[in-house]
């Protein structure tokens, strides 16, 4: 009788404790982040939590800007002077497929690829793709705007079809808004129209025009899906 | 040539930089090389059509670079859907 009570109670402990260790461990976690940042206070240093990975870096305001710059930097070194003023001056980036000119998609920094009849402006598909870093260098696996629009730039001229064949295919208006996009392919068909006039009118005008187009449209990515 | 990698939080980094005509160099481009390519990225090489059309060529190995490449560019691999990242 006693052996069983002691059995028992023994079992029931057990399944206490098994039920109850992650919360156990959750807490002693933040016990431990409390303690490291209360440690790091005392030291004057700022530190910010990765939820991913549970390390801790020093804060840097300033890193993610760097980080874009240097992104926009090397994206400007690889595609042409006009794709990086579309970029620079509306935020995305226009590549035609390989077929000729009956298609072409819009590069969005971190959504999907839209592909669209530049003719008649309609919306075919979103294709979503992403390039998720795994090592999250510092606690994120999101490249830089510019970075994400590189590679995804590369991807699609390098092999439109094995790009296309790894995303997820959904019909227009799933993540990127279909009437933003169609102001989008307003603002595009303007900007063009403005290029166009200005390269005929010269030098000393193109420069003034595209500093007035990058003040218009607010600098880079304003007023694009990008910014919603 | 320049490798170089896209970082997260930080833009592209030098992996390693030397001449493909120096045997030693042309070794430690290769290595560095196979290193991102056994860690899961993509290379590309940024190229310039004889019309003068930019674009870009996907490596799989050392060998495709072309020898006159002046960077290759390691970006993690693609990843369809992508819930997680929010795609």
């Amino acid at each position: 009788m006693l052996l069983g009570l002691a059995t028992a109670a023994l079992v029931l402990t057990a399944l206490v404790c098994e039920l109850s260790r992650p919360k156990l461990r959750a807490a002693f976690t933040r016990a431990c982040a409390r303690f490291t940042h209360a440690c790091a206070r005392a030291r004057g240093v700022l530190l910010v939590h990765s939820s991913e990975n549970g390390g801790a870096h020093g804060y840097d305001p300033g890193r993610e800007r760097r980080a874009e710059l240097r992104a926009g930097a090397l994206l400007r070194s690889c595609v042409n002077e006009e794709e990086w003023a579309m970029y620079r001056d509306l935020g995305f980036l226009r590549v035609w497929g390989q077929s000729g000119g009956r298609y072409a998609y819009l590069i969005y920094p971190h959504k999907p690829l839209l592909a669209y009849v530049p003719r008649t402006g309609a919306l075919l598909s979103e294709y979503c793709v992403a390039f998720p870093d795994r090592t999250r260098p510092y606690g994120s696996a999101r490249l830089p705007d510019s970075d994400d629009v590189l590679a995804k730039w590369m991807a699609l001229t390098a092999d439109e079809r094995a790009l296309i064949a790894d995303a997820n295919m959904h019909l227009p208006g799933r993540q990127l808004d279909p009437e933003r996009v169609q102001r989008d392919l307003e603002r595009l068909a303007r900007w063009e129209r403005e290029r166009a006039q200005v390269s005929a009118s010269g030098p000393d005008v193109t420069s003034a025009a595209q500093h007035a187009a990058r003040a218009r449209h607010g600098g880079l990515a304003a007023g694009s899906v990008r910014a919603a | 040539m320049k490798l170089l990698r896209m970082k997260p939080g930080h833009g592209e980094i030098v992996l390693a930089e030397g001449d493909v005509e120096v045997p030693e160099q042309e070794r430690e481009l290769i290595e560095a090389f196979r290193r991102e390519l056994d860690a899961g990225m993509w290379a590309a090489v940024p190229t310039q059509t004889t019309g003068g059309r930019r674009e870009a060529e996907l490596v799989k190995s050392f060998a495709e670079v072309p020898r006159d490449a002046e960077r290759v560019i390691f970006f993690p691999r693609a990843a369809g859907g992508a819930q997680a990242a929010g795609l």
